[in-house]
């Protein structure tokens, strides 16, 4: 197991390291000045070269991939070019409502994905399963930013009950805060359960076609209990690997639904600097989402060994 | 008797409940599309900076009006030298910063000053060129010299660019701007919204709001059921495309007005063969401006001649110039040997006005034989390749700083164009005050880059408000980006 668990963090350090590498060599060929976009039409050459040199933009590329990559070890992140605050306040703001949002959205997804694809798959080619199969279907194939504009003129705009979009802030109150929360993260949930129901039960046929399964109802265990307690068991490895990817996803890469809803979200972040030429900010949020999936890959792959024992034993 | 005392009680509050219900609401949650990078109009050319602050949080010596007029701000008032080259500015009394500093005539200068000095980084650095040097007469009087007469000096004071600061905190205004407006900063959460509050110290009319939100809303089908549900209670720039949503709808106002934003079809001059006069002019006949307005801005904006807003009072019509001619267009081309039609290319920077009209004008160029390539191009590219390098055929751009026309007549502009009888009026204007004259050469420079069809003159770009009916004083047009909330209030 110790052994297992090395291999895995060296494998994920070797990995941030080429990505940083990558990240930082990619936007170097982006072409774009951040210093022109700040100062616009009207302002000489001098005067952008000037700002460049303020920005510490003219110094030598690996001089410049050093003092980034130097800082990103010891958790120093740079200064955004076009907001002047620390990287690290603006990923830290922003974070204050992406991860609660990604939290929420993955604990809707799977507490509508895992009954239903019990449900469906416990009723394989009956009239149930189909209906909820179809469902899915249907909501992987919605645009989610059609369903959050639904959702918006329901509940906000006739209904009145949640605020049509913005984010307070959690210093106006946890409730206030969740209310703005709640419709996002419906929006966000639904085509990620209807993916997790469809991998759920294919995942669960597959393992209730095992010979284990006919043996388990063989010796008289009721059919619920081989559901849930056996089958349903073996059947999460395929189903937490997907729920890892969602995670990594729901965290950044939601810039429509935040658009939606006007949330100052990471993905809101992200596309604004890499319009803005922010750089700095664009290379660091990067680098911390290659971690955060790194991170989650890792989680993943040691709850497998929780799920399945015989993980745990093979070295 | 216990009777009497609840029956009072409930009197006195339903009473109280009534009065706070007439009073007129004095809060205000402005939609915005654009976040500002920071807020010191003094470093950064965004739009969006000027749209939170400007009148509001910073003031300069004058002010630009609703319509375009120049008023008087801190200065009360000042007189000019018969030469025409010193300004002296007689400073309001009384007039203190957010963070309870004294403004006077040292901080005139200081500003001044920081703004020209060689390393400014201040976005309309061309602003203060004219001035030669500054002196403080006393606290409330400040004397600016010019190395030349400058016809639009007072203009020029009352851009967002040239607003008063205090030397304790112009470093600082990026992040916490402090002023001598009527509203303070109050606090700014990054990505959602920034909160103005009433000033308890203003030196002028006192005004109506005491709690100001801007916030921002990037995605224009977000704004309907944003204004729909009551949460923002105005869009001074609304997407032209979703009025449709809420024109018929008698709790909203819809407000068309100008803005000074040409929008043009730049033309790489020197490059061949743009370079000819009758290919540009084959352009200009064979553009239908009122098939762009209608395709690329929802019918909404006027069309233009040459560079000027119809809404500026020195604004000529020349629209008749080049009329939708497809025979005279490829009779044109043919007088330049080009009567098989050529290739070039057409670069889109992201606005919906480049990217849809660009659309419609490849189809219309089509038309006389021009085959044009769309290249759409993000505005950090935009930047870079076209108006810094230069590297284009043609491309759609809104020039939206007030009073440009003097762009053609700068050195190494993306147009490539030059032309010294048009420098020459320009030159004449920039050492000119006398109106009538000022009037004259304005019309002389819209002239000759229409005879020269520098560029093909499309429209100009509306500004599209909308905001709850009950709301008054918010600006029809935008002669300069600002939302102006001085004189903004609920009705009731």
């Amino acid at each position: 197991m110790t052994a297992y668990l090395l291999k895995r963090l060296a494998i994920s350090l070797a990995t941030l390291v080429l990505a940083s590498i990558v990240v930082f060599a990619v936007l170097e060929i982006l072409p774009g000045d951040p210093a022109r976009l700040m100062l616009g039409m009207n302002a000489s050459a001098d005067q952008v070269e000037l700002l460049r040199n303020q920005m510490g933009l003219n110094a030598p590329l690996l001089l410049r991939y050093l003092n980034w990559a130097g800082g990103l070890v010891s958790l120093d992140f740079g200064r955004s070019y076009t907001y002047s605050v620390p990287v690290m306040d603006l990923v830290r703001e922003r974070l204050a409502v992406s991860l609660p949002l990604a939290l929420i959205a993955l604990a809707l997804s799977t507490i509508i994905a895992i009954p239903v694809g019990l449900f469906s798959a416990s009723r394989r080619g009956r009239a149930g399963d189909t209906i909820s199969m179809g469902a899915a279907q249907l909501g992987v194939a919605v645009p989610n930013f059609w369903f959050a504009l639904m959702l918006i003129y329901v509940f906000a705009v006739w209904l009145r009950l949640v605020p049509a979009g913005g984010f307070p802030g959690w210093s106006a109150g946890i409730w206030p805060a969740l209310k703005s929360l709640l419709l996002p993260a419906v929006a966000l949930a639904l085509p990620q359960a209807a993916i997790l129901a469809r991998v759920t039960r294919s995942a669960l046929i597959e393992v209730l076609n095992e010979d284990y399964i006919r043996t388990a109802r063989a010796k008289g265990l009721p059919y619920r209990t081989v559901l849930w307690r056996h089958a349903l068991r073996n059947a999460m490895i395929p189903v937490l690997t997907i729920l890892g990817l969602q995670f990594a996803f729901l965290l950044a890469g939601t810039i429509i639904i935040e658009n939606v809803f006007y949330l100052p979200g990471l993905g809101r972040l992200v596309f604004q600097a890499i319009t803005q030429r922010d750089v700095i900010v664009v290379e660091s949020v990067v680098m911390l989402l290659v971690a955060a999936v790194i991170a989650v890959n890792l989680v993943v792959d040691l709850s497998y060994a929780v799920v399945d024992p015989r993980l745990r034993s093979r070295q | 008797m216990k009777l009497w005392k609840t029956l009072l009680a409930a009197a006195v509050l339903a009473v109280a409940t009534a009065t706070s219900a007439f009073a007129a609401r004095t809060d205000l949650v402005i939609g915005i599309p654009l976040e500002p990078p920071h807020l010191d109009p003094t470093a950064g050319a965004a739009a969006a900076i000027r749209e939170v602050t400007y009148a509001n949080v910073f003031e300069g010596l004058t002010r630009i009006g609703p319509n375009g007029e120049v008023l008087p701000d801190l200065a009360e008032s000042w007189t000019i030298s018969d030469d025409g080259k010193v300004y002296t500015f007689k400073l309001h009394s009384g007039v203190k910063f957010h963070d309870g500093a004294d403004f006077s005539a040292d901080d005139v200068k200081f500003s001044l000053d920081r703004a020209r000095a060689e390393n400014s980084i201040n976005a309309q650095k061309q602003l203060f060129a004219a001035i030669d040097k500054v002196d403080v007469v006393d606290p409330a009087t400040v004397k600016v010299t010019l190395t030349h007469p400058q016809g639009s000096f007072l203009y020029n004071m009352g851009w967002g660019d040239a607003v008063m600061v205090s030397p304790k905190s112009a470093d600082t205004n990026k992040e916490k701007p402090v002023g001598t407006g009527p509203f303070k900063f109050d606090s700014w959460a990054k990505g959602s919204s920034i909160t103005l509050l009433k000033s308890d110290h203003y030196w002028g009319a006192p005004v109506f709001l005491e709690k100001v939100e801007f916030r921002i809303v990037p995605d224009a089908a977000a704004a309907v059921p944003a204004l729909l549900s009551g949460d923002i209670q105005a869009f001074p720039f609304f997407d032209p495309d979703s009025v449709s949503q809420v024109k018929d709808d008698p709790r909203f106002k819809v407000v068309v007005g100008a803005t000074e934003g040409e929008t043009i079809l730049s033309i790489n001059n020197k490059q061949p063969p743009f370079d000819k006069l009758q290919v540009r002019q084959a352009i200009s006949y064979a553009l239908d401006r009122k098939a762009i307005i209608d395709g690329a801005s929802a019918g909404l904006g006027l069309p233009i001649g040459s560079h000027m807003s119809p809404a500026n009072k020195y604004y000529v019509d020349l629209t008749g110039r080049y009329p939708h001619d497809v025979a005279k267009a490829k009779e044109l081309l043919k007088e330049a040997g080009l009567e098989n039609g050529f290739k070039a290319t057409l670069k889109l920077p992201p606005p919906s006005y480049a990217r849809l009209g660009g659309e419609i004008i490849a189809s219309e160029l089509r038309d006389v034989g021009i085959n044009l390539e769309i290249i759409p191009v993000e505005w950090a590219q935009w930047l870079d390749q076209v108006f810094t390098k230069k590297d284009y055929d043609l491309t759609i751009v809104s020039h939206t700083e007030p009073n440009d026309i003097d762009i053609y007549a700068r050195k190494d502009y993306y147009f490539n164009y030059a032309n010294p009888a048009f420098n020459k009026v320009i030159a004449d204007l920039e050492l000119t005050s006398d109106e009538a004259k000022r009037k004259e050469l304005y019309a002389q420079a819209q002239k000759i880059l229409a005879d020269d069809a520098v560029v093909g003159f499309l429209y100009e770009l509306p500004k599209v408000g909308v905001w709850d009916a009950k709301l008054q004083g918010l600006w029809e047009s935008a002669p300069i980006p600002a939302n102006d909330l001085t004189k903004v209030k609920w009705s009731d």
